[in-house]
């Protein structure tokens, strides 16, 4: 096979941390080559590479047998590699079209005909079978499209190598699967997608080759099709992992608990002003996991934002601990010892600008002993931080280090270690492993339990039906912002689930 | 809420740690009047004998120290008020307003009250501080309540201030028997506190305010609950809510108190230097002080720094068109290449941080 792409030594180096050490890689045309490996393996470190993002240390790239100088994304533009971003690159209030030609590096316009260039896009966009509506303002696609004008984007200025960044982390089960149709369409004309993904299931599904990457090195390529998935898990893990125990559901016998979070025909709006959560009721018992279930969408987020104090309630009532707390702010339910794990943990959950140790002290600077009369306690707060940071394990060379240039996997630890240190009788927790590697998802999981083994009650929201499953110990469902079922974790299987989710019709069916 | 972009754009000059925030000012302001060299060379006038003279006229005797350190004073009220509200993530651009409202408030009371030994002079400084910080109230309020953005009311109360003063010293507040627009004299029991004098220069207690203020807005910032609120707010305000932070207090109060700072600018000029109100008298320390913040880092120190060398610079400046007929204007250049230096040498060194 034709090579496009050759990495020789690529070495990348920040501070003291070897994010790529000496990597070698090949790409061929028209294959779907996977980059797999756990969260801060260094995959993203070695695309910016090659995207003109970082200038690596050492090492040279070549690209068609001839060796290339990538140092400006404008360079790899030019040379015909594409990047979609995890985070994308999009103004928000541009239309599509007008996103598209700011991409549009190889054409310089001095005078813009935009109804010509909208025919060249739209002619581009049927080739592909991509579909966008050119005139919409970003803001208004949802982000299975946005990842779509992405790709367009990369298209337009005619990749023929695609690198994608995490692409499904942020997609719906179906919108996944377009994807995939897509990146196959691709790579049937010739060119070359780098996929870069932690799961496991969609390398094996999509990859022509997997490459696992760990601790910054390339460390096994092989071909999909003669690959033992347990040996890539032991590659990329650098470690055996056992099989998953069978939990055991929670000791409280469940007629015996006290109801601890009593929700009453709860009405709540979402950001466009709809009725988004209509009329929930529920409770959750001391010593439970409260599964919630649901495609993305359908009041999930608006649910737990109003009970997180967040988001107001239209109607309806919430009571803890038989205390009125309907549309209460988040310092009274803080003190009242609810904690939140939110869904967004860049908008919510931490601020990157802030150093490590100020991220421990988010929802409770004001309490001694964070602060004694309103003066900060820098030696307790310090002690406290690293404390927790060595007992969850979070991979931090600096406390004053600001907490944007943790890996995600180390940031939600933090976020976890923050809001379990208070000791809570009641977690909210929204999508706490969403973009975790395995070991990661695996030590949220176990918290999760062990917290409920204390008496802790968690109202735990995820999209993944197995890990609710495995973590819950009753699960409901919701639809368009109302309980299309409740059962019993025991009870509940994937089919059953997936059903109730597409509000009793089969599961992705078209909906109107 | 819609400042964000603008924000994380001037987040470029911020500054955390003392030494670089008092180092920055200095390499811009040098950065500056190394390029204007090349100007004044132009001219046709030896720069080093330019610049001799504008040293001469900013620090070369106590008396041309005294000048500069009074212009030091409004300078950093109206510095410290632009850098508080920015570190709460609001952008007080009415310092300007805030200090005539201020200074008018101050004269006011200034000469209706009659009390014995400085307390006119107190009464008059708090009443102009609470009027002062009312008036920055006014757009926090608007921008809380009803999403108002707060860098086009705060601009326009500007000419609400200016122009109420305006009025007033050619009304009810003006001199009799006068034709010009300005206040009666003040009495002596409502002048501030001298610390020194030297022929004529008087250097007022405000010097000693503004350290007390600058001072304690850095330990705030970094050492209590407020300042860990103030800062939040300003970065992040979705997780400062989730952290149970009252956001639209926090503004509130912020721009109150950045209202009340800036207000010290004013009272202070007319209770401890000038002794009356005329109008217009003291044009752009407002905008200054913008200029101030930005080239002090946003931080309460350095902006001392910063506001020491615009004074100085434009002390000096008198002196240097006197002796080579270099106009007093280009010290606008000077400072207008410091901040452009600043935001490239901040752009280059963030480069070079991500590329190692």
């Amino acid at each position: 096979m034709e090579t496009l792409l050759e990495l020789m030594g690529i070495t990348k180096v920040f501070g003291d941390n070897v994010a790529n050490d000496g990597v070698n890689l090949k790409i061929f045309k028209g294959e779907i080559h996977v980059l797999l490996g756990e969260n801060g393996a260094g995959k993203t470190t070695l695309m910016n590479c090659i995207s003109g993002l970082y200038i690596p240390n050492q090492g040279k790239i070549f690209w068609e047998g001839k060796e290339i100088q990538v140092k400006t994304p404008q360079d790899a533009v030019k040379c015909g590699i594409g990047m979609v971003h995890q985070h994308f690159m999009l103004v928000d209030n541009l239309t599509v079209l007008e996103n598209i030609l700011l991409s549009g590096l190889r054409k310089r316009f001095v005078f813009l005909n935009k109804k010509q260039q909208k025919r060249e896009v739209l002619k581009l966009m049927r080739s592909y079978g991509l579909d966008v509506d050119l005139d919409a303002q970003i803001w208004q696609l949802p982000v299975g499209l946005r990842q779509r004008v992405e790709i367009i984007k990369v298209l337009y200025n005619d990749a023929k190598l695609i690198i994608l960044d995490e692409p499904t982390a942020v997609l719906t089960p179906y919108e996944t699967e377009e994807l995939f149709k897509v990146l196959k369409f691709l790579t049937a004309q010739g060119r070359s997608v780098i996929f870069i993904t932690h799961k496991l299931e969609e390398a094996l599904r999509i990859g022509d080759r997997i490459s696992v990457m760990r601790r910054g090195k390339i460390v096994h390529t092989f071909f999909s099709t003669n690959v033992d998935k347990n040996l890539l898990v032991r590659l990329m893990m650098g470690e055996e992992i056992e099989e998953r125990k069978k939990k055991k559901s929670s000791k409280v016998e469940k007629d015996k608990r006290e109801t601890i979070l009593d929700v009453r025909d709860l009405y709540v709006k979402n950001n466009q002003g709809t009725i988004a959560v209509k009329g929930i009721s529920l409770e959750v018992g001391k010593g439970e996991i409260l599964g919630i279930a649901g495609v993305a969408g359908n009041g999930q987020s608006e649910l737990v934002e109003a009970l997180a104090g967040l988001r107001l309630a239209i109607k309806g009532k919430v009571y803890f601990k038989n205390k009125d707390i309907t549309n209460a702010p988040p310092r009274l339910l803080r003190n009242l010892g609810i904690v939140h794990i939110p869904e967004d943990r860049h908008k919510h959950g931490m601020i990157g600008e802030f150093s490590v140790k100020e991220n421990f002290l988010i929802g409770s600077y004001y309490r001694y002993p964070f602060s004694k009369r309103m003066r900060l306690q820098h030696e307790y707060i310090e002690e406290y931080a690293r404390m927790w940071i060595k007992k969850y394990n979070i991979k931090v060379s600096d406390i004053r280090m600001k907490a944007k240039y943790l890996s995600g996997g180390n940031q939600q630890k933090l976020i976890l270690a923050r809001e379990l240190g208070k000791f809570p009788e009641l977690i909210i927790a929204a999508y706490p492993t969403r973009g975790l590697d395995i070991l990661a998802t695996k030590f949220v999981h176990e918290k999760l339990l062990e917290y409920r083994d204390k008496g802790t009650s968690i109202i735990f929201v995820s999209s993944e039906l197995d890990e609710l499953r495995e973590v819950s110990d009753r699960i409901i469902v919701l639809f368009r912002g109302e309980i299309a079922g409740s059962l019993a974790a025991k009870e509940a299987d994937n089919q059953t689930l997936g059903f109730l989710m597409a509000g009793g019709a089969p599961l992705f069916s078209e909906r109107k | 809420m819609s400042n964000r972009k603008l924000i994380s754009f001037l987040r470029i000059f911020e500054k955390d740690s003392v030494i670089e925030s008092v180092i920055t000012p200095i390499i811009g302001l040098i950065v500056g009047l190394l390029i204007v060299a090349i100007i004044i060379l132009l001219q046709g006038v030896n720069p080093i004998t330019a610049y001799q003279e504008l040293i001469f006229g900013a620090i070369g005797t106590k008396i041309n120290l005294f000048s500069t350190l009074l212009k030091f004073i409004p300078l950093s009220f109206t510095g410290l008020a632009v850098t508080l509200a920015y570190r709460a993530g609001v952008f007080n651009i009415g310092a300007e307003g805030q200090l005539y409202i201020g200074a008018l408030v101050a004269t006011w009371v200034a000469i209706k009250v009659n009390l014995p030994f400085y307390l006119p002079s107190l009464l008059a400084l708090i009443s102009g501080t609470i009027v002062g910080g009312f008036f920055a109230f006014i757009p926090a309020y608007l921008k809380v309540e009803k999403g108002i953005n707060e860098v086009l009311t705060t601009i326009l109360m500007n000419y609400v201030g200016i122009n109420i003063m305006g009025f007033s010293v050619n009304s009810f507040l003006m001199e009799k028997g006068q034709t010009a627009p300005q206040s009666p004299l003040i009495e002596r029991s409502a002048h501030l506190p001298i610390i020194a004098k030297l022929e004529g220069v008087h250097l007022h207690i405000g010097i000693v305010l503004v350290f007390v203020i600058a001072f304690l807005m850095h330990d705030i910032f970094w050492n209590t609950t407020w300042g860990f609120e103030i800062r939040s707010v300003s970065i992040n305000i979705e997780a400062s809510k989730y952290g149970g932070i009252n956001v639209k207090k926090v503004i509130m109060i912020v721009m109150f108190v950045s209202g009340a700072i800036a207000s010290l600018a004013g009272s202070t000029e007319v209770l401890g230097v000038q002794h009356r109100l005329m109008e217009n008298f003291m044009i752009g320390y407002g905008y200054d002080g913008i200029t101030v913040a930005l080239l002090g880092g946003l931080n309460p120190l350095g902006v001392l720094v910063a506001a020491f060398f615009l004074g100085a610079l434009r002390n000096g400046a008198y002196s240097m068109q006197i002796a080579t007929g270099i106009p007093i204007s280009i010290i606008y250049v000077v400072q207008a290449f410091a901040i452009l230096s600043i935001i490239s040498a901040s752009a280059l060194y963030k480069k070079f941080l991500a590329e190692n």
